[in-house]
């Protein structure tokens, strides 16, 4: 990126290649150019055009601690007995801040899912619903659907588990079959960033209009705004606003 | 032919009328409305399907439906055969404002999504934000004891207009005049705590915006008994209510698997006799070292949560008064995490132009610390920067599990912020506890769910 694009706010295809998935490498998902919060580098003066990868922890290694470990064998096994083989349905285990990560590759989330809730090991009765997350600089894999589950049965145990699709071809399978509290959920997720959840029973815009164009939560879908004037002053739209980020 | 006979027709008329005999006309062909009477073949058709389908939209402007829910039912006579619930009319982009303000700003705009319980999404923001920080363990006990504090009022304050307004549905204004009347108690000491009603912005990212001004444990102490009281008033006048009990009991069932399954949690799903409360089963704030208990009914019905809801305003108030003893006891200690990189200054006072930083705060960093100044300067333009990662909080509200999915790029911001509304949740229930029955109880069954549309749409 040239010095031109000097504190834009995204940075998109900044990120060079696929994702690094290897063990233990941290997923760089964009570059934050500009004199703020960038502390790798030389230049401290931030006239110099500073640039730092902002990375997302990586896959983890064993062993996890507690009762991850456990659980990851729990679901291996359950998805082996489901003739899924696991270590293509399971893309990286990440534990960071005392949180279990499983991301699953996207065709292999219902038989995940079902296993999650069928099997008496992992007993996840719960699921709390898919929250979306667009990485624009996270090339070929730009939308996240991010899954929370809960095991009453076992202590309250939560895992999240996270599907990726790429921003050509928005498809995941829905898990609604499995767990019918997703319906509005995944509905939200389709209105707000388009990920189209293949299965869904009705797939439909739920809390924007139903001919309402894009979807808002996206990255590259402004915010809008107008200017406020006030006492003489003029406070631009948030999204104009001087940013520090 | 109508057209042929028209001058006839409206001479036989007036003889008609003029002398009062029909038997002469009864050769004459008859005309209805309907012509020669060849229609008469397609009404019987029509008639034979006994298809009396009416598809009425109840709301999103209908005073019973909670705010702007919109209830699309098709009726059968008195019957619901189908619901359908149509959310969006709130939808204000809160989630996404919140990528666009610093992670303190966010408070102020999570806090108006369900403006029943500010509180407990400003909790779960907040607690978010700690943990991608990792500074959950230093936030100080006073700090936590207070966010418990606040809570618990706010659970009873929601719960109080839950059975309030869900009384005035059935038409019984009495419950609600309590109600409110017990609420505005409540809401007198998070006034005094947090200088508004709702809307709050009180907790903060490290701990609490501001210290319990004096004497608000007095006060606490001296509301807590009317609050008991008017909750007991209220129980007296429901509970064995023969109208109370006739509109709700068996109104609004949905058992335990049928909560399982659409992820139902909260009263609702306690009503289904699971003691499920994430204050017991993944404590927060310290909520395993207080004394109280889960409530739970079988009858998984509108009465049942109507009984349980009652019952936790009871257990909030021994929590709030747990709450005062450890505040009294732990006057002085800090309620901000020390980190000046985070912690936002916590003096505030009431000025001329209303509340702000205190004198004193301005006194020390304008005149004698200027590392102070620095921070200030750097906390209120910039804001603090948060580790890259993503954290799933989440919180008992008064209606269930509010969970905070929160992600962090590493800049000042919130890189997205995901509220799991219970509302949102559980309204995918209406469905379910409503067809079959009558129109009636649709009103019933959508109050005993309890939903805020601000938290649903948000």
């Amino acid at each position: 990126m040239s010095a031109d694009d000097l504190g834009q706010e995204v940075a998109a295809g900044a990120t060079s290649g696929a994702r690094t998935v290897a063990l233990g490498m941290p997923v760089v998902i964009r570059e934050r150019h500009g004199m703020f919060g960038a502390t790798a580098g030389q230049d401290t003066t931030g006239y110099g055009g500073l640039t730092v990868p902002v990375v997302l922890p990586g896959g983890s290694e064993r062993p996890y601690g507690g009762w991850f470990d456990a659980c990851v064998d729990d679901l291996a096994r359950a998805l082996d007995e489901r003739n899924t083989a696991s270590d293509e349905a399971i893309d990286r285990v990440v534990v960071d801040r005392g949180e279990l990560t499983i991301v699953v590759a996207r065709e292999h989330l219902p038989v995940v899912a079902q296993a999650l809730r069928d099997d008496a090991a992992l007993r996840f009765e719960l699921c709390l619903g898919v929250s979306g997350v667009h990485y624009p600089g996270d090339t070929d894999n730009e939308l996240h659907a991010v899954y929370h589950f809960q095991s009453i049965t076992h202590g309250s145990k939560r895992i999240r588990v996270e599907a990726t699709c790429p921003d050509a071809d928005p498809h995941i399978p829905s898990i609604v079959a499995t767990y019918p509290a997703t319906t509005w959920h995944e509905r939200e997720t389709f209105d707000m960033f388009g990920i189209i959840f293949d299965g869904h029973p009705a797939l439909t815009r739920i809390l924007m209009p139903d001919d309402w164009p894009g979807h808002p939560q996206r990255k590259d879908y402004p915010l809008g705004g107008i200017p406020v004037e006030y006492k003489g002053a003029t406070v631009p739209p948030a999204d104009e606003r001087r940013a520090f980020n | 032919m109508a057209a042929d006979l028209g001058p006839d027709m409206a001479q036989q008329s007036a003889e008609h009328t003029a002398t009062g005999g029909a038997e002469e006309f009864l050769d004459s062909p008859a005309f209805t409305v309907s012509g020669s009477g060849d229609w008469d073949d397609l009404v019987d058709e029509a008639t034979s399907l006994h298809e009396e389908r009416i598809v009425v939209n109840m709301g999103p402007q209908h005073p019973s439906t909670h705010g702007v829910l919109r209830l699309i039912l098709e009726l059968d006579g008195e019957t619901v055969t189908e619901t359908r619930a149509g959310i969006g009319y709130l939808h204000t982009g809160i989630e996404k404002n919140m990528e666009y303000r610093t992670w303190v700003q966010g408070v102020t705009f999570c806090t108006r999504m369900d403006y029943l319980t500010p509180m407990f999404q400003e909790t779960a923001y907040c607690l978010a934000i700690e943990k991608l920080l990792g500074i959950t363990d230093a936030i100080p006990e006073r700090a936590s004891v207070i966010r418990v504090l606040m809570m618990e009022l706010t659970r009873i304050s929601s719960h109080l207009v839950c059975i309030g307004t869900g009384g005035m549905e059935m038409g019984a204004t009495t419950v609600m005049t309590i109600g409110f009347r017990e609420r505005e108690r409540v809401f007198q000491i998070i006034e005094m705590i947090t200088g508004l009603r709702m809307n709050n912005a009180y907790i903060r990212p490290g701990g609490v915006a501001q210290d319990l001004p004096p004497g608000a444990i007095d006060k606490i102490r001296e509301l807590v008994p009317e609050i008991r009281q008017g909750i007991r008033e209220l129980e007296l006048l429901v509970n064995e209510n023969p109208i109370v009990k006739g509109r709700m009991v068996g109104v609004g069932h949905l058992d335990l698997a049928g909560c399982m399954a659409l992820g139902i949690t909260g009263p609702m799903l306690r009503s289904a006799s699971l003691p499920h409360d994430l204050r017991k089963a993944t404590p927060y704030c310290g909520y395993e070292t207080y004394d109280f208990d889960v409530i739970t009914r079988d009858t998984a019905d509108s009465y049942g949560r109507l009984r349980v809801r009652l019952d936790e305003m009871y257990q909030s108030l021994r929590i709030v008064l747990q709450c005062a003893d450890r505040l009294e006891a732990s006057v002085g200690d800090p309620v901000m995490v020390g980190d000046k990189k985070v912690a936002w200054p916590a003096q505030l006072a009431i000025g001329t132009d209303g509340m702000g930083n205190s004198l004193d705060h301005i006194r020390t960093i304008m005149g004698e610390s200027m590392e102070d100044l620095i921070h200030h300067f750097k906390l209120v333009t910039e804001g603090f920067r948060v580790p890259a990662g993503q954290v799933y909080v989440a919180v008992e509200s008064a209606k269930g599990e509010l969970g905070c999915h929160l992600v962090s790029d590493g800049g000042t911001r919130p890189y997205r912020a995901h509220f799991r509304d219970p509302s949102f949740n559980n309204l995918q229930a209406t469905s379910i506890m409503c067809e079959g029955g009558q129109v009636a109880d649709v009103i019933v069954a959508v109050a005993s769910i309890d939903p805020v549309m601000g938290g649903v749409d948000r």
